[in-house]
Parts: structure tokens; C-alpha cells; sequence
């Protein structure tokens, strides 16, 4: 029975996977991404994570995706978004490096010395995985990373604010400006590698190519 | 006062000169630059007199006397000191060093007069004095080699003198250089000697001589004095490396006086005299000296027929006179050598202050081609000319017949071989009669010329137009240059009384050594020539009253050939030239020495320094080694930077990449 | 089914985030593709918590989905300056670290 329910997560949870990388609208992968959490929720439940189980289904598939949505449909995806041609081909580069990498990780899981790999996992002790034994856990032995995470939140809440609000005076509507408004302009010979490559020159040294 | 103060003392009087008036010439003046430099080398003149007393003093074993200063570097196998060494042949040179120098001094004060280089020329004459002392006076061979190259540095300062002159520079860079090749044989032959003996100093080195160091080393003691003998032909103006003294008379005359004729160029007749237990060792590099000797006294007499410039004439007369004294120390007669030395130094300074006299009164044109009957004009100079082509010549009662006439003997006394030096010798005196009367006879007799009637009328010339007179080119009379006035001997006290104090030198200087009469510098020189096989080689009296006839009887046919040609039949000379005109060629073309030497040494170092500046320099060093590190380090720089793509998915690969070979390296070595 | 199991899927679905990263040229979807390689790592984390019977796994699963969290936050907050700037929404475009 478990293994039945197991092989529907897993096929999901890697059926949602491929779907993020592989489907070409972002809204879409983003769904895909939220199909896979489900999965996952189901995997860690059978393997006795109840309030990660939760958790993942209301923080992650049901927080973090939200808002991920909302950014996706403010920036738009799909046909709208099309990406300019060009840019580095890595599809073989990226193949390669992930079989090789997944060809690692499976000899070094299925090659380990971990005996109790194989096992089913150690005994069943009640109230594994409840919320009250986590709870307990966070408010005893982990009570510093837990402040720390909240004090993370808290900085990544402000940042985001501070990063994506409004400068006075933009809005969409205003007229189109120069990406080179934005950037802020280095000043010639600050050292950035373009001029010594060239791809940058000071006006003389335009002159001079050209002559 | 010590023997050895006195010496110090006349070391430091032309020391301080030379500094005062480089230093404070600006304070000084032009009389106050004169005045102390001739003060100081009549000082010092009188400490060598004071030397020469205290010397006498000690007896005879017991006046070979060093003093050291400072010890430079002692260690194992080298003494480097500031060591001078007093013995009498060291007193010999100071007294003629500074006895001469303080005359030529005293005439520098008027001929310089106009110069706007005074101080500068009292200061590099002091220094080239104080040079020629350290070298005189050294007591190793580093002092040797030091007051060798000051003096050689002296030179050069004085022979480029008038450095606006491109000839002069171009002189003085051509004496300079072959002083240098000079230096390297000195050098490299201290060292040869060096190796075995153990010591620079000298009396060390002659102790280890007698004492066998190089008897199995012969062969590096002949090396190292032919090495040396390198060094003294190039100061000595001896063939093949003298093509620089006739160039050099580009420097004013009192620099040609006493440079080059009384003292620096007897250097290598003092070096040969000082270094004699080594030399006679080594018999095969004293016959070489003997040889080189013979053959320049023949070959500078044969070019001083044909020059016209006067100094020039003058200068290869040197050039023969310093041959003879060359033969005589490498034959092994140092006493005959070296009063010849003083006798030459009398008589050579004598005829170049008058030569510098004859030249003011030609406003600075030196070519006999344009004087002719100062006789009239100028008594003063004619006499002092009279005078010192009498000593020079060979006829007694002058001081240069006692001294060649002794040369003469002792190697004809030496016997073998040394017959053929013998016979030259006479060849030689019969040229240097004939030259130097031709001189005489051109410049003073005949018709006077332009500038000579203008003399008679009590007026000097005066040129126009200020030339070069070596290569007539017109010049400008700014910083540097003689100034626009000249002077004669007849009209300046000082060049008048330096010159008659030369002539008397020059008529009785011979005196002091009459064979069979006295022997005053035999005797004087024998504490330090004790140990030569020489010393004591007394020619026969036959030999000796025979040498003197031919040597009377050949000086009196050069000057009545020399009357002939240019007097009694004037015209003659150039039939003369036609009748011998391969033979005229090559004395005026000076036997080609120059164009050999551009021939096989200057262009080939030339063509090597354009190959090695294009070819080598260019390719090799600039191309491949400069450039090919650049470019190996750009293409290296280039090859890393084609990482910095800036684009955010490389960068996600290359960790991945580097994550997937971490984990694989961790998988192997678990394994 | 044993944990070798679930390590497996982890693996697999890690190296499925890998790759998306390297190919997709859309930061949105690459901030995606980070995610499940997170979510990879949370269920090895509950996979071994499981294994070992110690709920030290579960707490810092929980830790990264915090962690995921701020980092989603911020990463979008980041996209949407760009938007905001009109820059093209394109990584290979952005690309001033060059050199």
C-alpha cells in the first residue's frame, strides 16, 4: 500500500519537476512547481513528517507560490515575455553535468556504507514528526536557529520592500528611458575589465581605432 | 721630515690645486687660478728637491722606502693599499715630473691668457700632475693602475680641451680609447703576474720573482708582461696602438708640452724601468719591447718628413724619441733610457713652447706650408727652436747627444742581434736631424711671410675669421675656445722665462753623464736597478768614443741635407717628393695605420654593434624574449578571461561542474 | 520502499533543478528551478530524519523552507526592480559583469 502511494508521489514530484524546467510559459511552471510540492508533502508524509508535511502544503505551495504568481502575472510570461534570440546554447553542457552529477549521487547512495540505507528507517516512536515533539525541539534545542530564521524574515521582508518600490517619479507610464539612465554610468578608468578588453574606449582611443 | 712625507707632501700640493681651482674658480679670478696652480707644482717641486735630499740620506741598501696610507682590501691573496714607494727611480720621475710641469705652468699663465677656460685648464693640469705622481710614486700595482687611468682620463679632459671643436673631441675620444685598450692589457697582465706572485706590491712581487714563483710559470710571467708591455705601447705612443698622439696635439700647446712629450708619455718607459726584475724574466717580452722600439723610432721618423702641420711634427718626433727610450729599457739599459727621459723632456717641452709661440704669432694656423722667415721677427723663439732641435738632433755639447749616444751604446754593447737595433738607431738619428731641421729652416728662413712682416712692424696678426686650424673650418670664439688674442714668446715674461730656464736645461742637462767622465744618474739610479743583470754592462770605450763620432758625423748630415733641400736649393723638395714618390706616399699617408686600424677593429665592432642592435637586440632580446613573455602572459590573461563571460548560467555551470568533479574525486578516494 | 528510495528521487529531482537552472534564460523560472533544488535537499533531510529516528532532519527541513522563503522574497523583489527599470527579463542579457 505504501509503495503504491509512494510511486504516485514520486512520479508526480519528478512529473512536476520536468514540467518547471520543460514548459516554456512561466505561469505554467510555476503550476507545475506547485504540483510537485503536493507530492513532496505526500512523500514526506510517508515518511512520518507530519508538520513538515503541513507546513510545505500551507508555507511553501500555498504562501511562497502565491506570490510567486502575483510577480509572474505583474511581469507577464508566455508569448508577451519573448526572449530576445541569442545567449549561450548550454543544452549539452547541462545535460552532461547533470547525468554526471546524478550518476554520482546515485553511486554514492546505493554504494554507501549506510547500512540502514536500505532499511526501512529506525523503529517508530510515538509522536515521531508530531507538532508537539517539533515544537518542543525548536523551543529547546533549537531555539537560537529559530530566532535566527525569524530575524531572516525579517530582513528579507524589508529587503524586498526596499528593492522593489516605487522611486519618486517612475511609473509604467512614464516614457520609455535609456537602460544606460539606470546603470549607473562607471567613470572611464574605474577598471572595469570592458575597457581593457575594449569593449569600451574612451573617445580618443575611439578616434585612434578608427584611423 | 721623513723621505716618505716629502713624498706624501707632493702628492697632496697638486691634489689641492686641482681641487682649489675647480671648486673656487668663481672666487678666485682669472690671476688668482694662475697663481695657485703653479704655485702648487712649484710647491710640490720643492718637496720632491726636499725628497731627493732626505733620500740621499739613508744609505745605499736602505732607500727602497714605502709608506702606506690605508689598507684598502687585504685579504688572502690580494694587498690592496694606498702604498707609495720612495726609492730613487720614484724621485727621478717626481723631480722631472714636477720640475718640467711647473715651467709649462709658468707658460700656460701667459698663453692661456685670453681663454675663458683658464680655471678649468689650471685645474685639469694640476689634476693630470697629481695623476702622473700616483702613478710615478705607486708602490703596487694598484696605485699603478690608478694614477694610469687618472692619467689617462687627464687626457683625454686636456686633449678635448676646446670641446666646441669637433676634432678635438673626436681626438680625444680616439686617445681615450686606445688608452682603454691599453688599461685592459695593464690589468689583465697584473693579474697574469698576480696569480703567482701573490702580491701587488712591488717590492713583494720582485721578491717573489728572485725568489723562483714563476720559475715553473714562465710562461704566465711572459704572458703578463706582454700584457703590460700592451698598456705601456698605448701610453707610450708606440706602434701599433699610437695613431691617437699625433691627433692629440688638437689640445692647446702646453698640453702636447707636457703631456705628450715629457711626461705622460713616458709612463710606458717608467713602467718597463720599474717592473725590470719581471721584464728580465722574461727575456722574450723585453726583446718585444726592444723590437717594438727599434721599429717605431724608424717609422715615426719617416713620417715626420712629410707632415706639414707643425705640431704634428713635432709629435711623431716624440713618437721616435720615446722608441728609442722603449729599446733601450727593453734592451736592459734603464739608466741610458731614462736620461734620456730628462734629457728628452727638456728639450721636447723647449720645442713645443716655441712651436706655441710661432703658432700665436700665425694668429693659430699650425701649417708650415704658411710660415716661412720669422727669423727676423722673433730672435727669442728662433733661439729656443735653434736650441732644442740642436739637443734634439744629437750634436754636442746638447744634452740629447750624451743621452742618445748612451742608448746607442749600451745596445750596441748588448751585441747579437741587437746589431740591427744599432744600425736603426743611427738610421733614426739621421731622420730626426733631417725632420727637425726641415722644420726649422721652412718656418724661420726665406721670405718672411705675411704674418712675419707684420711682426717685424711690431703689430701681431690677427685673424679675421677664427678657423679650425686642423681642418680649417670657421668656429666661433664663445666659452671654451682660445680667446681671440694670442700670444709670443717675445712679448710674455712668463713664456720667456720658462723657456730659457728649458733651454739651459736642454744645452747642459747632458753633462751629468759623460761616458767615462760622470756618472751622476748611474749612480744615483743604481739602489733601485741593483738587482738587473745590466746594471753593470759597461760599454767599452771604443764602442762608446766610436758611437759618439757617427752619432756627431750623422747628426751634421741630416742638418746639411735638411740646409740643402730646404735652404741652399729651395724648390729641391719637391723634386725630391717625384723622385721618391712611392716611398713620399707612404710616410704622408702615415704608413696607412689609421685606415688599417678602421679596416680591421673599428668596423668590424661597428658592423657587430649594428647586427647586434638589429638582428639580435631587435629579435632575439626584444622579439622573443620581451615580447614573447608578453605575449605568452597576454594569451594566457586572454584564455582566463574568456571565463568572465558575465553571463549568470556559465557561472551556474562551472559550479556545477566543479561540484560534480569534488564528488567524484570524494567517491574515487572512498573507494 | 526503503530510504534508498527517497534518496533516489531527491537526487534525481536535485539534478532536474540543476539543469533547469543551466538552460531556462527566464530569472522567474531559474528562481524556480532553485526551488526544487531545495525541495530536493528538504526531502533527503526527511528522508535521513526518518532513517536515523531523530527529528533533527525535520527541524531544519523546516529551517530551509524558511530559508527558501526570504530568498524567493528577496530574488523576486530583485525581478521586479529589473521590470521596473524596463531591463530585459533575459539573464544572458544581463550581463555587465563581463569582462
Amino acid at each position: 500500500m505504501s509503495a503504491i502511494v509512494f510511486f504516485i508521489a514520486a512520479i508526480g514530484a519528478i512529473a512536476g519537476a520536468i514540467g518547471v524546467v520543460a514548459l516554456r510559459n512561466p505561469f505554467y511552471s510555476v503550476l507545475a512547481l506547485v504540483g510537485h510540492l503536493l507530492s513532496l508533502a505526500a512523500l514526506f508524509l510517508l515518511l512520518r513528517a507530519e508538520f513538515v508535511a503541513a507546513a510545505q502544503v500551507v508555507v511553501y505551495a500555498g504562501a511562497v507560490m502565491v506570490l510567486y504568481l502575483f510577480v509572474v502575472s505583474y511581469i507577464g510570461g508566455g508569448s508577451l515575455q519573448q526572449l530576445t534570440p541569442g545567449g549561450a546554447q548550454l543544452r549539452g553542457v547541462a545535460a552532461a553535468a547533470v547525468l554526471a552529477l546524478f550518476a554520482e549521487l546515485a553511486i554514492a547512495i546505493l554504494g554507501s556504507g549506510l547500512q540502514a540505507v536500505d532499511s526501512d528507517g529506525a523503529p517508530y516512536v510515538t509522536g515521531f514528526g508530531t507538532p508537539a515533539q517539533i515544537g518542543e525541539a525548536l523551543l529547546t534545542k533549537f531555539l537560537f536557529p529559530f530566532e535566527v530564521a525569524s530575524l531572516l524574515l525579517l530582513v528579507a521582508a524589508v529587503g524586498a520592500v526596499v528593492l522593489a518600490r516605487r522611486r519618486a517619479g517612475t511609473t509604467l507610464d512614464d516614457a520609455e528611458r535609456d537602460a544606460a539612465h539606470y546603470i549607473t554610468p562607471r567613470s572611464l578608468f574605474s577598471g572595469t575589465m570592458a575597457e581593457a578588453v575594449g569593449t569600451v574606449r574612451t573617445p580618443e582611443e575611439t578616434v585612434e581605432a578608427q584611423r | 721630515m721623513s723621505t716618505t712625507t716629502w713624498a706624501w707632501l707632493v702628492l697632496l700640493f697638486p691634489l689641492l690645486g686641482a681641487t682649489i681651482n675647480g671648486l673656487g674658480y668663481r672666487r678666485l679670478g682669472r690671476v688668482g687660478a694662475g697663481i695657485v696652480g703653479t704655485a702648487s707644482i712649484g710647491l710640490a717641486f720643492l718637496c720632491a728637491v726636499g725628497a731627493l735630499f732626505s733620500l740621499q740620506g739613508h744609505d745605499a741598501e736602505h732607500r727602497a722606502l714605502v709608506s702606506s696610507l690605508w689598507d684598502y682590501a687585504v685579504t688572502g691573496d690580494v694587498d690592496a693599499k694606498l702604498s707609495i714607494l720612495v726609492d730613487p727611480l720614484s724621485v727621478y720621475m717626481m723631480l722631472v715630473v714636477t720640475g718640467i710641469s711647473t715651467l709649462i705652468h709658468l707658460y700656460s699663465v701667459s698663453y692661456m691668457k685670453g681663454d675663458r677656460g683658464y680655471a678649468r685648464y689650471f685645474s685639469y693640469l694640476n689634476f693630470f700632475v697629481f695623476s702622473m705622481l700616483v702613478l710615478v710614486l705607486g708602490g703596487n700595482f694598484l696605485m699603478l693602475i690608478v694614477g694610469w687611468a687618472f692619467v689617462g682620463a687627464a687626457s683625454y679632459l686636456l686633449i678635448s680641451f676646446w670641446y666646441r671643436r669637433g676634432t678635438a673631441t673626436a681626438a680625444g675620444i680616439k686617445a681615450f680609447v686606445i688608452n682603454v685598450v691599453g688599461d685592459v692589457g695593464l690589468v689583465l697582465g697584473t693579474f697574469f703576474v698576480l696569480r703567482h706572485s701573490g702580491t701587488l706590491d712591488f717590492l713583494g712581487t720582485f721578491r717573489a720573482v728572485h725568489g723562483g714563483a714563476f720559475d715553473s710559470h714562465n710562461g704566465a710571467l711572459v704572458a703578463g708582461c706582454l700584457l703590460i708591455l700592451v698598456g705601456a705601447f698605448a701610453k707610450s705612443a708606440q706602434i701599433p696602438l699610437h695613431t691617437w698622439l699625433p691627433d692629440a696635439m688638437e689640445g692647446p700647446t702646453p698640453v702636447s708640452s707636457l703631456i705628450h712629450a715629457a711626461t705622460m708619455v713616458t709612463a710606458g718607459v717608467y713602467l718597463i724601468a720599474r717592473l725590470h726584475p719581471l721584464f728580465e724574466a722574461a727575456p722574450a717580452a723585453a726583446d718585444t719591447a726592444a723590437v717594438i722600439g727599434c721599429l717605431t723610432l724608424l717609422i715615426a721618423g719617416t713620417i715626420a718628413l712629410t707632415q706639414t702641420d707643425i705640431k704634428r711634427v713635432i709629435a711623431y718626433s716624440t713618437m721616435s724619441q720615446i722608441g728609442y727610450m722603449i729599446m733601450a729599457v727593453g734592451a736592459g739599459g734603464y739608466v741610458a733610457g731614462l736620461f734620456h727621459l730628462m734629457t728628452h723632456a727638456f728639450f721636447k717641452a723647449l720645442l713645443f713652447m716655441a712651436a706655441g709661440s710661432i703658432i700665436g704669432a700665425m694668429a693659430g694656423a699650425q701649417s708650415l706650408d704658411r710660415m716661412s722667415g720669422f727669423r727676423k721677427a722673433m730672435p727669442f723663439t728662433f733661439g729656443c727652436f735653434v736650441v732644442g732641435g740642436l739637443a734634439l738632433s744629437g750634436v754636442p755639447p746638447f744634452s740629447g747627444f750624451f743621452s742618445k749616444d748612451e742608448i746607442l751604446a749600451f745596445v750596441g754593447n748588448r751585441g747579437g742581434w741587437f746589431v740591427a737595433p744599432y744600425v736603426v738607431g743611427y738610421i733614426g738619428a739621421f731622420l730626426t736631424a733631417v725632420y727637425t731641421w726641415r722644420m726649422i729652416f721652412r718656418a724661420f728662413w726665406g721670405e718672411p711671410c705675411a704674418e712675419a712682416r707684420e711682426l717685424e712692424h711690431g703689430h701681431l696678426a690677427h685673424a679675421e675669421v677664427p678657423t679650425n686650424p686642423a681642418n680649417g673650418e670657421e668656429e666661433d670664439t664663445d666659452v671654451g675656445f682660445p680667446g681671440p688674442e694670442h700670444t709670443i714668446a717675445e712679448w710674455a715674461l712668463p713664456m720667456k722665462v720658462a723657456m730659457t730656464l728649458l733651454a739651459i736645461g736642454a744645452t747642459v742637462a747632458g753633462l751629468v753623464q759623460i761616458p767615462e767622465v760622470d756618472h751622476v744618474i748611474t749612480n744615483f739610479l743604481e739602489p733601485t736597478f741593483a738587482d738587473s743583470k745590466y746594471i753593470h754592462d759597461e760599454a767599452g770605450s771604443g764602442l762608446v768614443f766610436f758611437g759618439m763620432a757617427l752619432g756627431t758625423v750623422v747628426a751634421l748630415l741630416g742638418i746639411a741635407l735638411a740646409h740643402r733641400i730646404w735652404v741652399a736649393k729651395p724648390g729641391s723638395a719637391a723634386a725630391w717628393r717625384e723622385r721618391f714618390k712611392p716611398a713620399y706616399t707612404l710616410f704622408v699617408n702615415k704608413w696607412w695605420f689609421d685606415e688599417a686600424i678602421d679596416l680591421l677593429v673599428v668596423r668590424p665592432f661597428a658592423a657587430f654593434g649594428t647586427f647586434s642592435r638589429r638582428t639580435f637586440e631587435r629579435v632575439v632580446v626584444e622579439g622573443t624574449l620581451v615580447d614573447g613573455t608578453t605575449s605568452v602572459v597576454r594569451a594566457g590573461s586572454a584564455a582566463v578571461r574568456a571565463i568572465q563571460t558575465g553571463l549568470l548560467r556559465y557561472y551556474a555551470a562551472l559550479l556545477l561542474l566543479g561540484g560534480a568533479a569534488v564528488l567524484l574525486y570524494f567517491l574515487i578516494s572512498a573507494s | 520502499m526503503s530510504i534508498a528510495w527517497y534518496l533516489v528521487v531527491s537526487a534525481l529531482i536535485f539534478c532536474i533543478g540543476a539543469g533547469g537552472v543551466l538552460v531556462r534564460r527566464n530569472p522567474l523560472v531559474i528562481l524556480l528551478c532553485l526551488e526544487l533544488m531545495l525541495n530536493a535537499a528538504n526531502l533527503a533531510l526527511i528522508a535521513f530524519s526518518r532513517m536515523h529516528g531523530n527529528d533533527d532532519g525535520q527541524i531544519f527541513a523546516l529551517i530551509v523552507m524558511v530559508v527558501a522563503a526570504c530568498e524567493v522574497t528577496v530574488g523576486l523583489g530583485l525581478i521586479v526592480a529589473i521590470f521596473r527599470r524596463r531591463l530585459p527579463i533575459d539573464v544572458d542579457q544581463l550581463r555587465e559583469l563581463q569582462g
